[in-house]
């Protein structure tokens, strides 16, 4: 299951655990990343709390984490190579997985076609 | 955002949109942040080939002596500046600052000798404020003019000279900070050589009614690409070269901002022209006895960039406060981390360690000699 939130995360849902990233649509607007700050695995975070942190050449953003979870694993090869977040955003450059706190809290964020639609 | 609609348009707005820019407002103007190649690319292909900046928002100023003769353009102006302008040569530019009385900085500008005025170009967000002290101070002997029919652009790095050369063959002649007047493409425009990204090039003034027509050709040559405000931000902090507004303001002095030489020895203490301008007592007395802090560069240890505004400290845990971030950010040709800031006196001295405050985390941060990479000027 692909779901989206409206901070331009991506959430794929499998058994309980989201793998998160941040959509092309973010990548694109946030431009070339040279810097990924992740969470700690174990650690737990509520909905909308900041769970990692990218830079720009310009500036820092936040990524929020987006539902209420813990964080089961994380994607080290984007904290070696930041620049993979803007070559393959929605594949190889997911940010961490998060053990969802409610396994059904997901269906509520906003499916593809409503996130095209919140970004077109 | 901020409302788009109230902000002012360059010359080159529309050439701007053409180009596929990201708009951004910026001291009033709506002004392109970054082209489709992004902040990274533009930033390395000005280092590299050579880049070009719309910088029309900023202010450019005539001032005309009333009696004819430069000299009294040059004493007038000194006024109002620590530097010496009597001195300035014609065809010549020099960097100058404005004082107030407490000896902050109003604003930075470049002032050129054109021979029978004085060409003074000042930031964006204090060009109003700037015309106004210029009028106040000046107008018992000069006449004061805000060019509004100009549009300015900067053509900056190592191909620059080759791509103003195959328009205008003396270009080669020139030095840094040269001041001339030259036809491009039949359009008479007025061509410093000086810029703000620390690479050799070029800012040149342009009738605003053929900017475009100027730019675009330019635009044409393989080796040029449009450069937004992001790359020119990244470009003078590698250079180490002060923002007004982040950097120096109406609270840092010329001493603590270590810009003291722009400072030439006619208006320091002994000079001919010694003083006579505002603060000039409290600037000359950090002269003589050195300020309590003074800006340095700062180099990240780590990956992380550590932003304007950030807290530095003397240890890891946010006990003792000896300075702050004023500018930093990536720096695309260092490949990491670049900032500078201001450090409290005895901290100073190159190599040594502080503590940047980030997200929580305290960052160990060197204090480091600037530029960041080697300046290219044609000396």
């Amino acid at each position: 299951m692909l779901k989206f939130t409206d901070e331009h995360e991506w959430l794929k849902v499998e058994a309980g655990v989201a793998t998160v990233g941040i959509t092309e649509h973010a990548a694109g607007q946030l431009g070339d990343l040279v810097f990924v700050e992740l969470p700690e695995t174990g650690s737990t975070f509520a909905k909308g709390d900041t769970a990692a942190t990218v830079e720009s050449v310009k500036a820092a953003s936040d990524v929020y984490c987006p539902l209420d979870g813990e964080i089961v694993e994380v994607n080290q090869a984007i904290v070696d190579d930041p620049s993979l977040v803007n070559s393959d955003p929605q594949g190889a450059a997911w940010f961490f997985k998060l053990k969802l706190a409610d396994p059904n809290a997901a269906d509520a964020l906003l499916d593809e076609a409503a996130y095209k639609e919140l970004v077109a | 955002m901020e409302e788009i609609s109230h902000l002012k348009h360059t010359p080159l707005h529309a050439l701007h949109l053409s180009l596929g820019a990201r708009m951004v407002p910026f001291a009033g103007y709506n002004m392109p942040v970054q082209y489709p190649d992004g902040v990274m690319k533009e930033h390395l292909h000005t280092r590299t080939a050579a880049g070009l900046f719309d910088v029309s928002h900023m202010g450019q100023v005539i001032v005309r002596p009333k009696s004819g003769k430069i000299e009294d353009a040059a004493l007038a102006l000194e006024k109002l500046v620590p530097v010496d302008v009597l001195g300035l040569a014609e065809g010549r530019q020099r960097y100058a600052i404005f004082t107030n009385a407490e000896g902050g900085i109003l604003d930075d500008l470049m002032i050129a000798n054109r021979g029978d005025h004085l060409f003074l170009v000042v930031n964006a967000a204090c060009k109003d404020a700037d015309f106004e002290h210029l009028k106040n101070g000046l107008a018992d002997t000069c006449e004061v003019t805000m060019l509004d029919d100009r549009a300015l652009i900067a053509l900056q790095g190592p191909h620059a000279e080759a791509v103003l050369g195959e328009l205008w063959a003396d270009v080669s002649a020139m030095r840094f900070m040269d001041v001339a007047e030259a036809d491009l493409h039949d359009v008479s425009c007025i061509i410093a050589r000086s810029g703000y990204t620390g690479e050799d090039g070029f800012e040149i003034s342009i009738p605003s009614a053929s900017a475009t027509d100027v730019t675009q050709r330019l635009l044409e040559h393989p080796d040029v690409k449009p450069i937004g405000l992001g790359a020119r931000d990244s470009l003078r902090l590698e250079a180490g070269l002060c923002l007004y507004g982040n950097d120096i303001d109406t609270t840092t002095t010329p001493v603590e901002g270590a810009i003291e030489w722009a400072m030439q020895k006619s208006r320091r203490a002994g000079g001919a022209r010694e003083g006579g301008f505002p603060g000039a007592d409290r600037i000359l007395g950090q002269f003589a006895e050195g300020a309590s802090r003074r800006r340095v560069g700062l180099k990240p240890e780590g990956r992380a960039p550590v932003r304007g505004g950030a807290n530095l400290f003397a240890d890891t845990e946010g006990k003792t406060l000896v300075g702050k971030v004023t500018s930093g950010g990536f720096g695309p040709t260092v490949d990491g981390p670049v900032a500078m800031g201001y450090v409290d006196a005895t901290h100073t001295d190159n190599g040594t360690t502080v503590y940047a405050e980030v997200r929580g985390k305290y960052l160990p941060v060197v204090v480091a000699a600037l530029p960041f990479v080697k300046q290219t000027y044609k000396r």
